[in-house]
């Protein structure tokens, strides 16, 4: 069992007039096989949650703790953070000229694993989960994301998540841009990555239609910085309805 | 673009160093350069201290001879562009003669060792001269390296019939303090190919200057140039593309990465389209990675065309530094910080090493010396982060 505690979470980004305040006091606490859908007005600060949790050196931590079954992952590098078996699908992926995505996933994976999976087996892994999400094998041969389109993308973020196994996965709008049987095909690889590892799931999302082919089992409102209200999976489909206006006038 | 608005067809080139004034380092050729370091190599009474030896397919196809200067093979390139290249001409008594003759094809390639001392007593200040000969129609590779510690003014006379189709690689892995001049001077006759490539990893000074002169119709150049330079090293290239006959074709593509906080390079790509090189087709690309504060990289791009009738002519330059977020994605996958790097700076060379490597041996060899310069930095990070 692993168990993601997030506790009054507060984050600066550096800008050029100084520090300003994005997250003002998160709590949230996601454990193996649970699902929690994130959702909340542009701005709110949900990616910020994200890359705050990854490690990325934009973003500056001012209060409050972060425990991976009990270890502090604030503490540590981004590439520990991964080690430790956290995971980021990015917003936007970034594209890395040069280097092959078979190469990067071989290089990842044995990053992550310690030790450099055993070639046949990992040519087939790899082979069968790219299958699997449509993707075409000709892409291995390609430099990771350069020229990938919008939905390829997000299928290069869903094709790590399954071949890294992770213990906890942060989903930023994985489902943007994607059409609608890329949106089937890639939510059926979260739930097989999450059937396969356990892995408890945080789903960063605008739209209900995602949460169709994933059940989410908490669904949190954030807004401003943090979470302002929480529900089951009938509080997405309240807020597609009604929008944020309730939470911002409170506000 | 270049501050001297003079054109680069009218800079004196000759072969008596006389002609040469000692150079101040505000000339346009010096500006970048630290004149002081290669004053030893400026005059007339060098020594030939360097060990040239040769290797390779030695058959009627290749034939390899020392000659003297008077050789009717020899100074059949352009005169030499500055007082540095003018010295090593003067003190030059013989040359190696490297002969590709037509015809006859050599599998493998010609390899020419210059090799300087075990650094054991200074490296006293020396000259050099070189020949390639490429017959009517001749194929070839031939490869020549640099190694141990030197203090040398090199020149190189390059010389392609017509139709022949040759790959020259310099590399320059000279010892740590080494100091070279090297004057690679060029002569294309009608519808010869070269692909030239230089590159420099070693030394304290390496400075190329490189003058390709396309002088028959049809002749093709691709340029090709690495640099890996680290703190304390500078490393230079000016190259003089003189589009003097019609139709030609020139692709130059140079890439640097600076490592440490000293380190320092620049990159004169001037090309020249004469009024009756119509029908030219030319680019330059220049991009520099920098890795460390403090380092940096000057690049200057020079295009100059006197006919409006050509098919193509541009350039690119760009320096930039490492990027934050590649690394970032790298490390979120796992990847340590120091291999992710490392991922991104061959990924930056690596596409120049393939079109360099025309043959899978010296690929490899270019790729460990390349990735052996490269990991003595990730080392010395790591020695230093512990
Ligand atoms: N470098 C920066 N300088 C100034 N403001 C920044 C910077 N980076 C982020 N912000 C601000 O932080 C806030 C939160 O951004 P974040 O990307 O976390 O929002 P989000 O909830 O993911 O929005 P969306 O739904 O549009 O993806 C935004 O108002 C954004 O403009
Ligand atoms: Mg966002």
């Amino acid at each position: 069992m692993t168990t993601l505690e997030i506790r009054d979470l507060h984050v600066s980004v550096d800008t050029p007039e100084g520090d300003k305040p994005i997250l003002k006091g998160v709590d949230l606490t996601i454990g193996s096989n649970q699902t929690h859908a994130i959702m909340g007005p542009n701005g709110s600060g949900k990616s910020t949650l994200a890359y705050s949790l990854a490690g990325h050196p934009k973003y500056r931590v001012t209060s409050g703790s972060v425990l991976l079954d009990g270890q502090d992952l604030l503490a540590m590098t981004v590439d520990e953070r991964a080690r430790a078996g956290l995971f980021l699908a990015m917003q936007y992926p970034v594209e890395v000229p040069g280097v092959t995505e078979a190469n990067f996933l071989r290089t990842a994976k044995t990053a992550v694993s310690g030790q450099a999976p055993p070639l046949r087996a990992w040519i087939k892994e790899v082979a069968a989960a790219m299958e699997a999400l449509r993707f075409d094998p000709e892409f291995q041969e390609r430099s990771v994301n350069e020229g990938f389109s919008g939905g390829e993308k997000k299928r290069n973020e869903i094709l790590q998540m399954e071949l890294l196994k992770p213990k906890i996965a942060i989903l930023d709008e994985t489902d943007s841009g994607l059409d609608v049987d890329a949106l089937r095909v890639v939510a059926e690889g979260v739930n097989r990555a999450q059937a396969a590892t356990g892995a408890g799931v945080m789903l960063i999302t605008h739209y209900t239609r995602i949460l169709d082919y994933i059940t989410p089992d908490f669904v949190h409102v954030f807004v401003a910085g943090r979470v302002a209200e929480e529900g089951g999976p009938d509080l997405a489909a309240r807020l597609e309805a009604e929008g944020y206006d309730r939470f911002l006038s409170a506000d | 673009m270049g501050i001297d608005t003079k054109s680069r067809g009218t800079r004196l080139a000759s072969f008596d160093l006389t002609d040469f004034p000692m150079p101040t380092g505000r000339e346009e050729e010096w500006r970048f350069t630290p004149v002081r370091d290669l004053a030893d190599l400026l005059l007339d009474d060098l020594a030939a201290e360097v060990v040239v030896q040769v290797q390779g397919p030695l058959g009627s196809g290749v034939t390899v001879e020392v000659v003297g200067r008077d050789h009717p093979a020899i100074g059949l390139a352009p005169a030499p562009g500055d007082r540095v290249a003018a010295a090593a001409w003067a003190a030059a008594e013989s040359a190696t003669l490297v002969t590709l003759n037509a015809g006859k094809v050599e599998d493998g390639v010609t390899v020419v060792r210059v090799i300087g001392s075990d650094g054991s007593t200074p490296a006293r200040p020396s000259a050099l001269h070189l020949a390639i000969l490429a017959k009517a129609g001749a194929r070839g590779t031939v490869l020549l390296e640099h190694t141990g510690l030197a203090h040398l003014t090199q020149g190189v006379e390059i010389v392609l019939e017509e139709g022949a189709d040759i790959t020259v690689i310099s590399v320059h892995d000279w010892a740590d303090g080494s100091i070279q001049a090297a004057s690679h001077r060029v002569r294309l006759a009608q519808d010869a190919h070269l692909k030239h490539a230089v590159v420099a990893l070693g030394g304290a000074l390496v400075r190329l200057t490189e003058q390709f002169e396309l002088a028959g119709p049809g002749a093709s150049l691709d340029a090709l140039g690495i640099n890996v330079t680290d703190s304390g090293q500078h490393h230079e290239a000016q190259l003089f593309v003189d589009h003097a006959a019609a139709n030609c074709r020139s692709r130059v593509a140079y890439k640097g990465a600076l490592l440490g906080p000293l380190a320092r390079s620049v990159w004169i790509g001037d090309v020249l389209i004469r009024s009756r090189a119509e029908g030219t087709d030319t680019y330059e690309l220049n991009r520099n990675l920098v890795l460390s504060k403090g380092a940096r990289a000057d690049s200057v791009p020079n295009l100059e065309i006197e006919t409006g009738q050509i098919l193509g002519a541009g350039h690119a330059s760009a320096t930039g530094r490492f990027d934050e977020e590649q690394l970032f994605y790298l490390q979120s996958r796992g990847i340590p910080e120091e291999l992710a790097r490392s991922l991104v700076v061959h990924a930056f060379f690596a596409e120049l090493i393939d079109q360099i490597g025309v043959l899978g041996e010296i690929k490899d060899a270019l790729k460990m010396a390349v990735d052996s310069k490269l990991d003595q930095r990730s080392n010395h990070n790591q020695r230093r982060s512990q």
